[in-house]
């Protein structure tokens, strides 16, 4: 079952994809596809304790007729049609609507509400990115992530060394995202500890004067709202 | 070495009865190693920043991990730290900052330097 909270005792995946090189005289390609990755594994193994305990509760709830596996499934689906585009049409509007930006910096939910996103509990907080600033959003204890404003969060923004590298050498972990910031530019990290979440607004790019809003949106990645990322125009 | 802040102005969107602490006020994380759930990283303890902003008043998380109320509320804060203060003077840059969120029984008052 896919879970929606944070500090949570879940969210990674075991897979064995792409554990291998190309190329390499040494290696065999027994079990492997045709094309040379790995098959993945059936999950015949037994069940996890806290796999059964879902399920044990699940089922619970739906024999009590406290739930039912329609609603389940439905809340499921809500979960997975999120995805970076509602953060793009806010931030779209936000390069806009300089009323609507000041709204969103003063209260980032409650913009998000006034432009159609459902945000629930969310209590965003966007930091704006300028000629001299530079925000990059991050959660070292677990994996805290926007996620009505983005969907779920990349594998990467989950792993040790996003999380660790980001607060002692972010300027590092950027270059690596293939991002060179200017001397000027001074570097702001965001740990998401706590009740608050974080949305990057990206500064807009030079040459998209006069763009429509979705015009505009298609320009702002989902990368460029974590700040690892820039918008750059096609 | 303590932020630059230039406070933000913004009032707290979320209730806040009112903490201990201003935007601008320099703090310092307590060093405690209180055992169970808890949201201060280990990175912080002992490093002294300035208040941000503050949030708002929240249920204490080191409560509810363990399904009580989390009562009283507690103010939390957003606290900016620099690079410098946190890693030392060999970092990529002393002024780029971390601003994390850290409730108000973790903070003391630091002297402003």
């Amino acid at each position: 079952m896919p879970h929606d909270h944070d500090h949570d005792n879940h969210g990674h995946e075991h897979g064995h994809e792409h554990g291998h090189e190309h190329g390499h005289d040494h290696f065999h390609h027994e079990g492997m596809s045709p094309s040379g990755h790995p098959y993945r594994a059936d999950n015949d193994a037994p069940l996890t304790h806290w796999q059964r305990m879902e399920i044990a509760v699940r089922e619970l709830l739906v024999e009590k007729g406290i739930t039912t596996p329609a609603e389940i499934a439905a809340q499921i689906e809500r979960m997975d049609a999120r995805s970076p585009a509602l953060g793009a049409k806010i931030v779209a509007r936000a390069w806009d609507d300089p009323d609507y930006k000041a709204r969103l910096l003063a209260d980032g939910s409650a913009a998000c509400r006034e432009e159609g996103v459902e945000v629930e509990a969310l209590k965003l907080v966007v930091v704006e990115n300028t000629a001299t600033v530079h925000n990059i959003v991050v959660c070292t204890l677990c994996s805290c992530y926007p996620r009505n404003v983005l969907g779920l969060p990349p594998d990467w923004y989950k792993t040790r060394a996003y999380r660790s590298r980001t607060v002692k050498e972010p300027r590092k972990v950027l270059a690596e995202f293939g991002l060179e910031l200017a001397d000027k530019v001074q570097v702001r990290v965001h740990d998401s500890t706590a009740d608050m979440r974080y949305l990057v607004l990206p500064a807009r790019p030079e040459g998209t004067e006069g763009w429509s809003r979705a015009r505009l949106a298609d320009i702002i990645t989902r990368d460029c709202m974590i700040g690892v990322a820039v918008p750059r125009l096609p | 070495m303590l932020p630059e802040i230039s406070p933000s102005g913004f009032a707290p969107p979320y209730p806040t009865a009112g903490g201990r602490f201003q935007p601008g006020d320099a703090v310092r994380v307590k060093r405690g190693e209180a055992p169970g759930h808890i949201r201060t990283p280990w990175y912080l303890r002992g490093r002294t920043g300035r208040v941000e902003r503050i949030c708002g008043d929240f249920a204490n998380p080191e409560e509810l991990a363990y399904h009580r109320d989390g009562k009283p509320l507690r103010p939390l804060y957003r606290v900016r730290f620099s690079m410098a203060e946190l890693w030392g003077a060999d970092v990529e840059r002393p002024d780029d900052t971390v601003d994390v969120e850290i409730f108000e029984h973790w903070l003391e008052r630091a002297d402003a330097a």
